[in-house]
């Protein structure tokens, strides 16, 4: 063995045991997760400590005559029954949402969605509470309702909104009816109309992404302590954003924000359900005030999928306009949003559709033009991010569809018509007509690999062959292919244009290393599941050379995590994993200093080496960082304070664009309408790759919500505002055994301005995901003249299809 | 999702049971397996005052030959069914419907006897009861007595039980070894219960059908035994036209409701798929 072979194999092994960025380290929040060992909010039980259960409107639209509390005051073990009128005197009855909006806490005079909060009511145990919800006795007058949102701006829709109906100037301008929210627009409208105009070729679709819910395993909770000596409140909840949560409280509560404690503890999923604030949050937090001892709030699966926010409901009319061999020139999109009865969606404060204005994709279309109305209707309130960033998923849905529907007017190949439109390599930074500029892409590469793997052509042929023995009789199954090409905008965000109440959406990493060398470092996010106590560490254990296994990472808890916008949007590596590598690099250049002064030479004459800095030329001659440490505590330079420890916030210059290209195969049973997925290849690029098992994981999870989504997981409503299916028995999760098997690929185009080139991935499948599932129902009909079929595509539906197309005779 | 206050009671014995229901009366129900019951309890969609556990009841477990029949207590769990080697050799539609119930989980725990006796239309061993022609040994405060599957569903959650009553043992007679059998359920995931489901038994004779028995499941208020839609294959070497007739004839006396497996027509239709691909399945077996 030569010299330089063993320096290679020695540096190999020590960058090995750091376990830093580009390899599968095992997650370490696993340990604990899989044995039941995790401690999440309602695992919380403390001295005293009172439950609180909701009584909750039967009715979606109704005025309340008369409340009675004192059946339910009477039953041994209830200590306090709270509405609207022990809320209104504190000012509490009505919190601020995140849009701009009021959302009632308690309802004072209307009730506005079934299963809406109108008494909250406290016991020493969470059964007696249950009972005693019984027990209330609330005499509604129910009101004609809206369920339908192209109703509400009906001139003689009923006002649903009383409170603020001579309000109207709302938070994102005029609004034109009492049961409007706010129109926004974007791009040039008379340049696009006049593509349009002139256009060869146009097409034009209702594209519905209809109303689903994110549906995290464990449901909303939250548990509130006062403590009125020292008048300082503690609240554990499940909380994706807990700095913003805090401060919501402190401006909600009058309480000074330093004497709030918002932590939140294991969160067994989120997926944009955890952000925004809710009534229980509240009230738990008036109860235990009120009280002065601990009150939990608990949801059960009905109240979550009923109450707390739900996603999309987007009734997008989508237009393209083309030359008549391709080119796309213009894009048009009306979006009619239904927010529900308040504004609650979480987007940043002046993003009220939030990034639907990604929605030209991943094309260069040079011109378009888009407008959103948001409207109030008698359903809960939400139009959260599920699995994406702000809308994406609905912008991704819109163009994904839509570039089908224009390949097909045109005769041409779905993937040849992407191609010829895509963005190229060299455009990037790319000015999108809707105002983006997208940091780099190179869409040709990943979809040519896609298309290669998944074996395209011959895909096409197979279809080809059984569409014609379907037309003969010799099956009764269509096989379907569905392609997207997504990009998406996440890691909100620039200071520019994204702020929540106020606050700039940076984030934040700090860092501390202990005297013996081992780390542990606080971040402004809050992980619900995506793996940060893993994937951090490697960030750190890169960049300062400490094996990740002696960092420890920790979050949620507002009195030790540096001020952070918290967990969504893909935002936590775009953002805070920024913060971390910076905060780790100031860390490495004081550790340089300190190492120079070790070795007695000048710091330019030291590199690194890994896990050390050593002397140029002199490779014997280095100081490991763990020696660096214990002297950055024992015997720092002269003039230099002694310890080792930075932080950051991170202020991003622009979002990130990771993109991907998906395929699916599918076999329907026009029969049943069944659709079986035969194959699903999703390739992604995310960027620089911090830890391709963890990013496995998240895509998988992605698409299977995406797959949920797309065939069949709904949020559904009848004409009386009742919500259907609000349980585990109709809303559907996939189990294991209907998920379909997934191929994961990737290609790797680094962000140039974030400073490990990462981009984020958690919701890029399910983004990418939706359209493509609903691309490969499309595409099995599209042959037998069905036109656009709306999600989602659960048998029945398809076998609708079916019907309509006289397939069953 | 929290149940009201009950009482729980466990009694040893059919006779302590019986007894238990006649002095605690109407607001007592009887707790099998628990898994229709209890989910009802946690939307309070049911709030019985008292709980009368029957599964310390060894009496009721077990699964026997007996003669012509297959004799099996109330109180079996559908993994038992599944595991059965006498189901196996002589009844193996039973385990093949039984696999097709909800989860692994819940059918270590659900009742073959709690399945048949609660009369939620959506349970899949009624229909197949009523197609294998079984009877259900009952015995209540004023002794023992049997009843016909296929005269014991009256309504949804509504059967010839009377409040006391409990259902201790089902007897199903043996078909000839050469019979032909399937189970075809339509549904949406795993734990669902049926969109449309159907229940075949046949025998065949030189090509010819020369028995045939259908159950249809939760497409109606009760489980349904399509006796006319048999009726028209007997006879028949099961050709396309026969199958078409018989098809019609079961989709007519369906009656299922408009719910979130889809709207009436849909499942009336699926009834009718179901029957289709179980009578395929089931001809493919038959030996004779």
């Amino acid at each position: 063995m030569n010299d330089q072979t063993k320096i290679d194999q020695d540096r190999a092994e020590r960058t090995e045991k750091l376990q830093g960025m580009g390899c599968k380290r095992k997650r370490v929040e696993d340990i604990r997760f899989t044995q039941g060992k995790g401690s999440y909010v309602d695992d919380l039980k403390l001295p005293g400590m009172l439950f609180g259960d909701f009584v909750r409107s039967p009715h979606a639209h109704a005025r309340i005559k008369s409340i009675d509390t004192s059946r339910a005051k009477a039953l041994p073990g209830v200590v306090a029954v709270l509405t609207a009128a022990d809320l209104k005197p504190l000012g509490l009855h009505y919190m601020p949402t995140l849009a701009g909006d009021v959302q009632a806490v308690l309802a004072e005079e209307k009730v506005l969605f079934q299963n809406q909060e109108v008494a909250f009511v406290i016991a020493e145990d969470r059964y007696i509470a249950s009972d005693a919800t019984e027990l209330v006795d609330v005499d509604y007058e129910a009101l004609p309702c809206i369920v339908d949102p192209f109703r509400s701006m009906d001139e003689d829709a009923p006002i649903l909104r009383e409170d603020i109906q001579d309000k109207m100037e709302g938070a994102h301008g005029p609004r034109k009816h009492p049961n409007h929210i706010f129109e926004w627009q974007i791009g040039d409208k008379d340049a696009t109309d006049k593509v349009f105009a002139e256009a060869d070729v146009t097409i034009k679709e209702m594209l519905v992404d209809h109303r689903t819910h994110p549906s995290p395993l464990e449901t909303c909770q939250s548990v509130a302590s006062f403590d009125k000596v020292k008048g300082e409140l503690t609240l554990w909840g499940t909380f994706q954003a807990p700095h913003v949560i805090r401060t919501v409280v402190s401006l909600i509560s009058g309480l000074p924000e330093h004497k709030i404690h918002v932590i939140a503890p294991d969160i067994g999923g989120g997926f944009g359900n955890k952000v925004g604030a809710y009534a229980g949050y509240v009230c738990s937090v008036v109860g235990s005030i009120v009280l002065g001892v601990p009150v939990k709030w608990v949801e059960d699966r009905m109240e979550n999928l009923s109450t707390t926010s739900f996603a999309r409901d987007y009734h997008m009319t989508t237009e393209l306009a083309a030359t008549k061999d391709g080119k796309i020139q213009g894009m048009r999109v009306h979006v009619l949003a239904d927010h529900g009865a308040f504004d609650a969606c979480a987007d940043p404060s002046k993003w009220p559709a939030g990034f639907m204005n990604i929605c030209t994709g991943s094309y260069d279309i040079p011109t378009a033009h888009l407008v959103v109305d948001g409207v109030y209707t008698n359903k809960a309130s939400g139009g959260v991010a599920y699995r994406c960033s702000f809308r994406v998923t609905e912008a991704v849905f819109a163009i994904e569809r839509a570039v089908e529907l224009l390949a097909e007017k045109l005769g041409m190949d779905a993937a040849e018509l992407r191609i010829k439109n895509f963005i190229k390599p060299e455009q990037f930074p790319y000015k999108s007509a809707l105002g983006w500029e997208y940091d780099s892409g190179d869409y040709h590469t990943a979809m040519k690999k896609a298309m290669d793997t998944v074996g395209y052509k011959e895909l096409r042929a197979e279809q080809a062959k059984k569409r014609e023995a379907f037309k003969r009789g010799e099956t009764r199954e269509i096989m379907g292919i569905g392609i997207s090409f997504f990009t998406e905008i996440v890691g909100a965000g620039p200071s520019k244009n994204c702020d929540i109440l106020g606050v700039a959406m940076f984030d934040s990493a700090e860092i501390r290393i202990h005297p013996t060398g081992s780390v542990i470092a606080r971040m402004g996010t809050k992980s619900q599941g995506q793996g940060h106590e893993t994937t951090y560490a490697q960030i750190i254990a890169t960049e300062i050379g400490i094996p990740a296994d002696d960092i420890m990472i920790e979050e949620g808890n507002t009195d030790t995590a540096p001020y952070g916008l918290g967990t969504y949007g893909s935002r936590s590596t775009p953002v805070a994993g920024a913060a971390t590598a910076v905060s780790a690099r100031k860390i490495k250049a004081k550790a340089q200093m300190i190492a120079a002064h070790m070795l007695e030479v000048h710091e330019g004459d030291l590199e690194w080496d890994v896990d050390r800095f050593r002397v140029k030329g002199l490779p014997e001659k280095f100081k490991t960082m763990k020696e660096i440490a214990w002297a950055s505590y024992n015997a720092p330079p002269p003039n230099m304070e002694p310890g080792l420890e930075a932080v950051n916030y991170y202020e991003p210059p622009n979002m990130t664009y990771p993109f991907g290209a998906y395929f699916c195969v599918m076999d329907i049973d026009v029969d049943t309408g069944v659709a079986k997925t035969r194959r699903f290849y999703a390739l992604d690029d995310c960027g620089t790759r911090i830890n391709p098992m963890v990013i496995e994981g998240q895509v998988h999870g992605g698409l299977t919500e995406a797959f949920a989504c797309a065939m069949g997981q709904e949020i559904r409503y009848d004409e009386h505002g009742n919500v259907m299916g609000a349980s585990f028995m109709d809303f559907f999760l996939p189990t294991a055994v209907e998920t379909p098997h997934w191929e994961t690929d990737h290609t790797v185009t680094p962000s140039p301005h974030h400073p490990i080139g990462a981009k984020g991935v958690g919701e890029s499948p399910h983004v990418g995901g939706v359209p493509c599932f609903s691309n490969a129902v499309n595409d099995a009909y599209a042959f037998l003249g069905a036109g656009h079929i709306q999600m989602p595509h659960d048998a029945w539906r398809l076998w609708q299809v079916g019907e309509k197309l006289g397939l069953h005779a | 999702m929290i149940p009201g206050a009950f009482d729980y009671h466990r009694p040893a014995t059919v006779e302590d049971a019986v007894g238990l229901l006649a002095k605690l009366g109407e607001e007592a129900n009887i707790l099998a397996g628990g898994h229709s019951l209890i989910p009802l309890m946690k939307t309070r969609l049911a709030s019985p005052e008292h709980l009368v556990d029957i599964s310390g009841i060894g009496d009721l477990k077990g699964i026997a030959v007996r003669g012509e029949e297959i004799v099996i207590g109330a109180m079996t769990t559908q993994f038992e069914l599944i595991t059965s080697h006498d189901l196996e050799k002589h009844l193996p539609v039973i385990a093949e419907t039984s696999r097709l119930i909800a989860d692994p989980q819940i059918r270590y725990k659900g009742t073959f006897g709690g399945n048949v006796a609660n009369g939620d239309p959506g349970n899949d061993m009624p229909a197949l009861m009523m197609c294998l022609g079984a009877t259900y040994a009952v015995t209540g405060p004023g002794g023992s007595r049997d009843i016909a599957a296929r005269d014991f569903y009256q309504g949804a959650y509504f059967t010839s039980l009377e409040h006391g009553d409990i259902l201790t043992e089902v007897r199903i007679p043996i078909p000839p070894a050469d019979h032909g059998y399937a189970y075809e359920k339509l549904k949406r995931k795993v734990g669902d219960y049926a969109t449309a489901a159907a229940a075949v038994a046949i025998t065949m004779a030189d090509g010819k059908c020369t028995s045939a028995s259908i159950g249809l499941t939760n497409v109606s208020e009760t489980p349904l035994w399509a006796s006319a839609a048999a009726e028209l294959l007997v006879g028949t070497n099961l050709d396309k036209a026969s199958v078409d007739a018989a098809v019609a004839a079961a989709e007519a006396i369906t009656e299922p409701a408009t719910d979130m497996r889809g709207p009436s027509e849909y499942r009336t239709k699926m009834a009718g798929v179901m029957m289709r691909r179980a009578l395929e399945r089931a001809q493919s077996r038959a030996k004779g």
